[in-house]
């Protein structure tokens, strides 16, 4: 088990004749994922490295090859109508890694995608791994291993060095997930939280969070009350300077200021352990998973 | 990206909101020019982006052209939280009866643009928010609709009983939405929104921040960046793609991905040391961009020694190496430079750097604290 792919999924890449689009399609495929589709509108009937059929739709390729989730790798201008068309042809597991989308794209794409019944991973974000089963996105797979420690991160390389440290410690991974760090994201810490409490292959879970906004303690505030799994918490940026801040929207909307501190006396007081350094990660879990 | 006051003015103007006629200058001389064209009292405002301008002195009441060009001699050049003010906005004294707040912004958590309205407008706007909250009338739009007329009428209503004056505020609420919606903007303030006693409603300052990912596809909005309001080394830093914050400690940080280049800047204080600079080379990375990045770095004269901290995915380790290289062919670096990295590439990538006598640690700890102990050394 695990969270939201698995052996089972069966990938469509759009954006696949793309140079990232192309790059990321191989190392997954190198990596054991299921790619059944490429589609890139006017290179329908093409055969990505001789093998993946590409589509000009999303929903040629469905029919054709019955796909059920789908990574975007197209760029950004273009990204919010890749994700409603990917949820309009019935994906109902999206991953968006291009970075860049217009929040006021992403204000229009989440009602739309949340009225089809699908679940957005991103913008922005380095998609998931389900280490030995599946990858997603652009974690590089040689850093994980399996195992039982379910792992949700804001960012990217951040999350490589944790779990990089877990991995050669031999504390495995049951699925890494990088949400990405965008005012507007389909899938948050608290979504992540809760499938992972309710995955019985996970046994404890590492969050890795930012200075900025008030995801962070609203996640705490979700495990304090409904998490009974251990969890280990990090927040980057305890040394970031405050910055100069226009007009008071901001401060009033959130009623925080966002800082590392604040982050972390909310993930102390709901029981989470607050990680130091990356590397304090391995003591923390370690005998938890 | 942030917009001056002026700029901010001139869309919310575009759109219709009411607002004086002002003018910006650059010099004394300008000032006093348009001062005596407005023919009345006026206020010079220092045009800076960040708040707490008035506190800091940049804000003052001119009753004669003369005082203007005065005002403006003072406030041109000052100083305020780090930035250099290069001009100032002139417009009429107003005679405000009240003063109200009126916000538009990009909530993470409902997903939506949101409305925060308030009769107790003015510069402690977010004491009223912190103390009395029920004082803030909060309301989120569905962007497929846009603010609809009630809406607008519902809003406007918590702020004046005098339905000329509401009418006068529903439009505005209206005319707030095109302005956030026309340039996609991230922010949108009017504060104060003013009642003068002949029953006028104006708006008397304006902030807007426009969302940086519109910023490709709107290049009329890309040109409004006044790259002489911030740090030239940050101005730099970006026009070679790289995201770069300069802080005060000797500890130069080049990192890729901003999580993780956060993380090393806390480790570096974490073993003792004070982070130099926040730099982020991104996630494709070419030799050039380590060049710039240590071009950049290294003239900076309080960095004592540089840490490299790399951890490759789509970053290929061998890439930074080969511009670790090709920039110590093409400069000297006088500051001892410590290597972390692992990952993609990187047997090649130590291959490269043994090459020309440096060794590359795998350990991100041994490596902040070694190079927090040459910094020491250094200082």
């Amino acid at each position: 088990m695990s969270i939201f792919i698995d052996r089972s999924t069966q990938l469509v890449v759009q954006g696949i004749t793309g140079r990232d689009g192309g790059f990321h399609a191989k190392q997954m495929m190198e990596y054991g994922t299921n790619v059944v589709a490429g589609v890139t509108p006017g290179k329908g009937g093409q055969k990505f490295e001789g093998k993946v059929p590409v589509f000009h739709t999303v929903a040629d390729a469905i029919r054709e090859t019955g796909a059920n989730a789908s990574v975007i790798y197209v760029p950004p201008a273009g990204a919010a109508s890749a994700v409603m068309e990917a949820a309009d042809a019935g994906i109902k597991f999206i991953v968006c890694i291009t970075e860049g989308v217009p929040v006021m794209d992403m204000t229009r794409v989440m009602p739309y995608v949340r009225s089809k019944g699908a679940r957005l991973l991103g913008p922005n974000c380095p998609g998931l791994i389900t280490p030995g089963e599946s990858k997603v996105g652009i974690i590089p797979g040689n850093i994980c291993a399996p195992g039982r420690v379910g792992l949700v991160s804001r960012s990217g390389t951040l999350t490589y060095e944790v779990v990089h440290h877990l991995t050669k410690n031999g504390i495995g991974q049951s699925t890494c997930v990088g949400i990405g760090g965008d005012p507007i994201i389909g899938t948050n810490f608290i979504d992540c939280l809760r499938a992972f409490q309710d995955d019985p292959a996970t046994d404890a879970i590492v969050m890795l969070g930012e200075i900025g906004g008030t995801d962070e303690q609203q996640a705490a505030e979700f495990v304090a009350e409904h998490v009974t799994k251990p969890v280990v918490g990090f927040i980057a940026g305890q040394t970031a300077p405050k910055g100069r801040r226009m007009g008071h929207a901001g401060a009033i909307i959130s009623g925080s200021s966002g800082t590392a501190e604040e982050k972390m006396q909310a993930f102390e007081a709901a029981g989470i352990r607050v990680m130091k350094r990356p590397v304090d990660v391995v003591e923390l879990v370690g005998g938890k998973a | 990206m942030n917009l001056h006051e002026y700029q901010a003015r001139d869309l919310l103007m575009k759109a219709g909101v009411p607002m004086f006629e002002g003018g910006v200058a650059a010099t004394p001389d300008e000032a006093e020019a348009i001062a005596r064209k407005l023919g009345r009292a006026v206020v010079v405002k220092a045009q800076v982006h960040t708040g707490g301008r008035g506190k800091a002195g940049g804000v003052k009441l001119a009753a004669t052209p003369a005082e203007a060009r005065e005002h403006a001699s003072r406030i041109i050049g000052m100083n305020i939280k780090g930035l250099t003010v290069e001009k100032v906005l002139v417009v009429p004294a107003a005679d405000i009866s009240t003063e109200a707040y009126v916000g538009l912004i990009m909530d993470r958590e409902t997903q939506r643009p949101v409305y925060m309205v308030s009769a107790a407008g003015g510069v402690d706007i977010e004491e009223v928010a912190a103390t009395t909250p029920e004082k803030i009338t909060r309301l989120p739009v569905d962007p497929v609709y846009g603010l609809l007329p009630h809406q607008a009428l519902g809003l406007a209503l918590t702020l004046y009983q005098d339905y000329p004056k509401v009418k006068a505020a529903a439009r505005i609420m209206q005319q707030l939405w095109t302005a956030f919606t026309a340039n996609g903007a991230s922010l949108a303030e009017i504060n104060p929104l003013v009642t003068t006693p002949d029953g006028e409603v104006l708006a008397l300052d304006a902030k807007i921040s426009i969302d940086d990912n519109e910023l490709d596809r709107r290049p009329d909005l890309a040109q409004l960046r006044d790259d002489s309001a911030e740090e030239p080394s940050e101005v730099a830093a970006r026009a070679a793609g790289l995201t770069f914050i300069k802080l005060d400690g000797n500890v130069g940080c080049v990192v890729n991905g901003a999580g993780l280049a956060m993380a090393t800047m806390d480790l570096v204080k974490y073993y003792g040391g004070e982070p130099a600079n926040f730099l982020d080379i991104g996630g494709s990375s070419n030799p050039e961009k380590v060049v710039n990045a240590l071009r950049i770095i290294t003239s900076d004269p309080a960095v004592k020694a540089i840490l490299f901290n790399i951890f490759g995915g789509i970053t290929r380790t061998d890439d930074v190496a080969n511009g670790i290289k090709t920039a110590l062919e093409q400069f000297p670096v006088q500051v001892p430079i410590v290597v972390r990295l692992t990952g993609t590439n990187e047997k090649e990538a130590v291959r490269i750097l043994e090459g020309i006598g440096m060794t590359a640690l795998g350990d991100m700890d041994e490596a902040v604290s070694r190079v927090v102990a040459l910094a020491r050394e250094a200082a």
